[in-house]
């Protein structure tokens, strides 16, 4: 009888893959092991292995089409094997699509293209050991959540003494169970966690995010850069800050860009907490409370005093306390707690004719956003050209923490508040 | 509701065992005049006199054996062994005889006898004077074995001893006379052959039993501290052993550390590794790990002594090689 060769889950959130290649074509003799097909998962291309020796008798999906796990998508069997139905049940007409691999997660329904981050590194698909694809080390209660669960243990990396497979693979779930159970729900995308009373939450690192951390870490320096550079508009943001001047007058306290950048930066960092984090040994600490380090040349050298819960602070109390930083920093006079506990940090050479630059990160923080010169462009405006103030500014993450998608969603939000500064108030 | 020492505890199970029963006498060196080795048996020779509360010479395998023939001519002795450590003298009756009674008799003679005394190591009593026996006594189809860890168990499972047909041997702890806990007054009967959870928890099952609960509680407190859920179970009666509850457990928290003062090899812990394996084999997420006395004589050096013994930094230790912490 023949054999169904299904789309398996090749990744731990994989839900329906891209058939990219069939490497054997029908009529080909294959053997249990052999690779039938490549197949694009949520996060690379990956192998698709036969699971029966015989002939590759159908093949039921064509390349570029994109099915659901667990279809049927092609059949094995011995030469001149009848096959019935070719598995259309399985695999009907409504269920094959063609569409774009999703982005790993989706903190925002992102209308926006995700920009692919050039410099990131392909992370490379997890190679399985598939000569001894007979013999695989497993707890037996992970062989056993294994099967109830369809999950191939072939396809999982096992963690535990010599590879074996146990319960946190099969799960993707964190180790210590005890602390897991408060973070199980996904991180990324609860900003509201925010003021329940708890400074941090500490995530354990997972299976995946440990591969990506160990992979990244060794391809470029300790911390794994990349760079997302935006353009802003800072015309209503310049006249707004024109505007709050004039009505503070001789009261003094003059708000600066860098004081606005500073308060949008905090406050795009409530609704992604994803990149409001630090980088820690084993796990990533997500942090509820929005701190700003905000970089200050000093005569020789660098130190980035800390505007604590910035996102909570007026403008006013931001230019006031980031004044009387900076200047007892040129003076060598913070206190080791005024410059260290930052969550996210922002260095602005703007006032040095910068058009645009990147910051290395200020570890362990997982994010830093470089601010260049507002300069005066212009800009097409339907038919006509307009002179606007612009603002280059660029973000450097930590890709063991933040992923190109997580990035950019957040810079389009800073992109917004900065461009409507009415929203900040929102 | 009292709060008694483990001492008092067992002392108020024997007096309210021979008041309510007139066939119920203890025996043994020291306990009528001077009052038990480590006053177990208070009062008791004033209450009941001579007769029912009887001092013997120093003769282990003579007192059994004399207690042996009493059970089979129908009385209730509770034969009190100064420590363990002396009652191999008496194996043979309590091995050869007593154990054996009912089903050489073909089941025409009853054995309701109790042996009892303190076990394990205390503190620099050197290798003839800390063994933990229980392994040994377990070992023998006839014999059920009770080693209460607290005082409330500790009566309860004594009453229940003193009632029951057939040999039981008590295992109390030179360490436990002391500890204080409330025991609830009269009629309090805990039945031989049921575990006591004493800690609930999720992702690890600690099996003790005897004086190994306090370093398996200590233990699950600092596992705490680690954000580790240690569940801790008393297992009371080692024999029969409360299977259900073991496995209940383990297929709980898919982990399982068993502690135990006695020796690694053949020891207690090897049968419930044994019970585990073959019974909650697929909700096993590691292999059981075993905290015992070292596999050496007991040292007397207090050091040494000291890294001989099971301590909750070992089951920590090993409970995290289960969790695959480290």
């Amino acid at each position: 009888m023949a054999t169904k060769v299904h789309m398996e889950a090749l990744s731990p959130t994989m839900e329906e893959g891209r058939l990219v290649k069939w490497t054997k074509h029908e009529g080909d003799p294959v053997k249990s092991g052999d690779t039938l097909a490549e197949v694009e998962t949520d996060k690379a291309v990956m192998e698709l292995v036969a699971r029966a020796d015989g002939q590759l008798l159908k093949v039921v999906v064509p390349e570029g089409t994109t099915v659901p796990v667990g279809n049927v998508v092609a059949w094995i069997g011995k030469a001149g094997e009848k096959v019935d139905g070719a598995g259309s049940q399985e695999s009907g007409a409504g269920a094959a699509k063609s569409a774009p691999a999703a982005a790993v997660s989706k903190p925002a329904p992102a209308p926006t293209p995700v920009p692919k981050p050039a410099p990131t590194p392909v992370v490379p698909a997890p190679v399985v050991a598939q000569a001894d694809a007979t013999r695989i080390k497993a707890s037996p209660l992970a062989r056993r959540i294994a099967k109830e669960s369809g999950v191939d243990l072939k396809l999982v990396h096992g963690s535990g003494p010599g590879g074996r497979v146990i319960k946190r693979d099969v799960e993707g779930a964190p180790a210590a169970p005890a602390a897991a159970t408060a973070v199980a729900t996904s991180p990324r995308t609860t900003p509201d966690a925010r003021r329940t009373g708890v400074a941090y939450e500490d995530v354990p690192l997972t299976q995946i995010r440990k591969t990506i951390a160990k992979r990244l870490a060794t391809s470029l320096g300790p911390i794994p850069h990349f760079f997302l550079t935006t353009e802003i508009d800072m015309e209503r943001a310049a006249e707004a800050r024109e505007a709050l001047n004039k009505q503070l007058g001789e009261e003094g306290g003059k708000i600066s860009f860098n004081d606005i950048i500073i308060k949008a930066v905090a406050l795009a960092l409530v609704q992604h907490r994803a990149c409001n984090a630090w980088f820690q040994e084993d796990h990533i600490r997500y942090w509820n409370e929005v701190h700003i380090g905000m970089a200050v040349a000093i005569e020789d050298g660098l130190i980035t005093p800390v505007i604590r819960n910035a996102d909570l602070k007026s403008l006013r109390e931001i230019g006031a306390e980031s004044r009387e930083l900076a200047g007892r920093a040129r003076n060598r006079r913070l206190k080791p707690e005024e410059y260290t506990g930052a969550t996210f940090s922002v260095s602005n050479l703007g006032m040095f004719d910068i058009d645009q630059f990147t910051a290395v990160i200020n570890p362990p923080e997982a994010g830093i956003v470089a601010i260049g010169s507002i300069v005066a462009k212009a800009i097409p405006d339907g038919e006509r050209v307009v002179v606007r103030r612009r603002l280059r500014l660029t973000m450097s993450c930590d890709h063991r923490v933040i992923d190109g998608a997580t990035g950019a969603v957040f810079l389009k939000t800073l992109k917004q508040m900065l461009e409507n500064p009415l929203a900040m108030l929102l | 509701m009292a709060t008694l020492t483990y001492r008092d505890a067992l002392n108020q199970a024997l007096r309210e065992e021979m008041q309510r029963d007139p066939n119920v006498f203890l025996m043994g060196e020291e306990v009528g005049v001077y009052q038990g080795a480590y006053k177990v048996s208070r009062g008791l020779l004033e209450e009941f006199g001579a007769q029912r509360i009887v001092d013997t010479p120093i003769a282990e395998l003579g007192f059994a054996g004399i207690g042996v023939g009493a059970a089979m001519g129908g009385l209730r002795p509770v034969i009190e062994f100064m420590t363990w450590n002396f009652a191999v003298l008496a194996l043979d009756q309590i091995v050869n005889s007593a154990a054996k009674m009912l089903y050489m008799s073909g089941g025409q003679i009853n054995m309701p006898i109790v042996f009892r005394g303190p076990n394990g190591a205390a503190l620099q009593l050197s290798s003839q004077h800390s063994q933990a026996w229980e392994s040994w006594l377990a070992h023998i189809p006839g014999l059920k074995v009770v080693a209460p860890a607290t005082p409330a168990d500790a009566k309860g499972l004594l009453k229940s001893a003193i009632r029951d047909n057939n040999p039981v041997i008590v295992l109390e702890g030179e360490m436990l006379y002391n500890l204080k806990g409330e025991v609830p007054d009269g009629e309090h009967i805990v039945p031989i052959g049921r575990a006591d959870l004493k800690r609930e928890g999720t992702d690890v099952t600690l099996v003790c039993h005897s004086k190994t609960l306090t370093v398996a509680l200590k233990a699950a407190e600092q596992l705490a501290e680690q954000n580790v859920s240690a569940e801790v179970l008393d297992l009371r009666s080692l024999r029969p052993l409360d299977e259900a509850a073991i496995l209940e457990s383990v297929k709980k928290t898919n982990r399982a550390v068993v502690v135990e003062e006695g020796w690694p090899h053949a020891g207690i812990g090897a049968q419930i590794v044994d019970l585990i394996q073959r019974d909650a084999f697929d909700d096993l997420d590691a292999p059981v790990q075993r905290i015992t006395q070292a596999d050496v004589p007991m040292p007397y050096n207090k050091l040494l002594e000291r890294a001989a013994k099971a301590s909750p930094e070992k089951v920590v230790a090993a409970a995290r090689r289960v969790l695959y912490l480290d």
